[in-house]
């Protein structure tokens, strides 16, 4: 058989008695406490308790649900909570086809998360309409909100949904505190019509 | 008495003359046609005469035919006698310069949401409609996506490469 690997680095699992720990930042350790910058601690914060939101209207979301389930386990990753309110979540799955009457609502459900949010795009259809060039579907969710992270495949096996996972748990632990009051963020809300 | 297409078409006839035509069996189901502004006569009589009793609109839909010169547009019933379960298509063709065909909603209540289906995707206009816009599609569409005369794909990618679909 042929071995399918997603990771082309895979990472060493950390396991100490069968406990992960999340990696300390850089910082000086001394008695008692800890002085490190304070993005590090919030993005070590952010990135291991990511609430997820899935938007799931196909095969995809079938795919999500293994993910989710404890073969594959997403809980592990600290997002034990799938939340189906927007204004609780920090990370939009959208997986499967979004039709062009469906626009609309995926873009209300995107404005109603509170900043931080992202978004991952997940399989063909969300990254680019798949096989679906026709008239009736969204030609990639690009095209209504701004994406993250794309994850290929039709559908993508829980392993890619996962990689994808933690290539936003990368985003989240490198972001600047500072980015969501940029000029840079702003413009890139501004070419979608938000705000 | 079980009903036989032998007599639905003879009783048809009997009371339609050459008004319908082109009478044929496919896969056992009578299909026929007749002029568009007759639709509402033919379904009432198939409705109401009781050796009938085509009580059930199954189907109704459109279909394109773009070089059928006078009928491109044409609109099909599918109608079905429960009690002898026997069914028929029954069919009417529309210029597309000038669609316009007499709603069936007032015979059957399930035309209603069938017809606002048939305009969405073919521009069919069915006079006395009680509701005709569009049902499936985005309401902001300007044209009938079903009409062979517009593709089928997306128009607003510029970034697929016409040799890598074979239309280079």
């Amino acid at each position: 058989m042929r071995p399918v690997r997603f990771n082309l680095n895979p990472k060493e699992a950390e396991i100490a008695d069968a406990i992960s720990m999340g990696k300390a930042p850089d910082g000086v350790p001394g008695d008692g406490f800890f002085a490190t910058q304070l993005s590090s601690v919030v993005g070590l914060a952010r990135k291991n308790s990511l609430w997820p939101l899935p938007f799931a209207t196909s095969c995809c979301g079938i795919e999500f649900m293994a993910t989710m389930a404890s073969h594959y386990d997403l809980s592990r990753f600290g997002s034990e909570r799938v939340g189906f309110s927007p204004r609780q979540c920090d990370l939009l799955m959208v997986m499967g086809t979004i039709a062009k009457k469906m626009a609309p609502v995926l873009r209300q459900v995107y404005l109603q998360m509170a900043e931080p949010r992202w978004v991952i795009a997940v399989g063909a259809c969300a990254s680019s309409g798949g096989i679906f060039d026709t008239y009736s579907v969204l030609q990639g969710i690009d095209q209504v909100i701004p994406v993250d992270v794309y994850v290929p495949g039709c559908p993508p096996r829980p392993e890619a949904i996962i990689d994808g996972f933690m290539k936003i748990q990368d985003l989240v632990g490198q972001e600047s505190i500072r980015r969501r009051n940029s000029e840079k963020y702003r413009d890139l809300l501004n070419s979608y019509g938000i705000q | 008495m079980a009903l036989t297409n032998a007599y639905i078409q003879e009783k048809l006839v009997e009371k339609f003359n050459d008004q319908v035509f082109q009478f044929s069996t496919d896969s056992g189901i009578l299909s026929f046609e007749s002029a568009a502004e007759n639709n509402l006569k033919v379904l009432q009589f198939l409705y109401e005469e009781s050796s009938l009793g085509f009580t059930f609109l199954t189907d109704l839909c459109g279909v394109n035919y773009p070089d059928n010169n006078g009928a491109e547009l044409v609109v099909v019933y599918h109608l079905h006698n429960f009690i002898q379960n026997i069914r028929i298509r029954f069919s009417i063709g529309v210029p597309v310069a000038k669609p316009d065909v007499f709603t069936a909603t007032k015979l059957f209540e399930s035309a209603n949401w069938m017809e606002r289906e048939t305009y969405d995707f073919f521009g069919v206009n069915f006079i006395g409609h009680p509701n005709l816009k569009r049902i499936l599609n985005v309401d902001e569409m300007d044209y009938f996506p079903l009409r062979k005369e517009f593709p089928l794909e997306d128009q607003t990618r510029i970034d697929k490469d016409d040799e890598m679909f074979g239309r280079g």
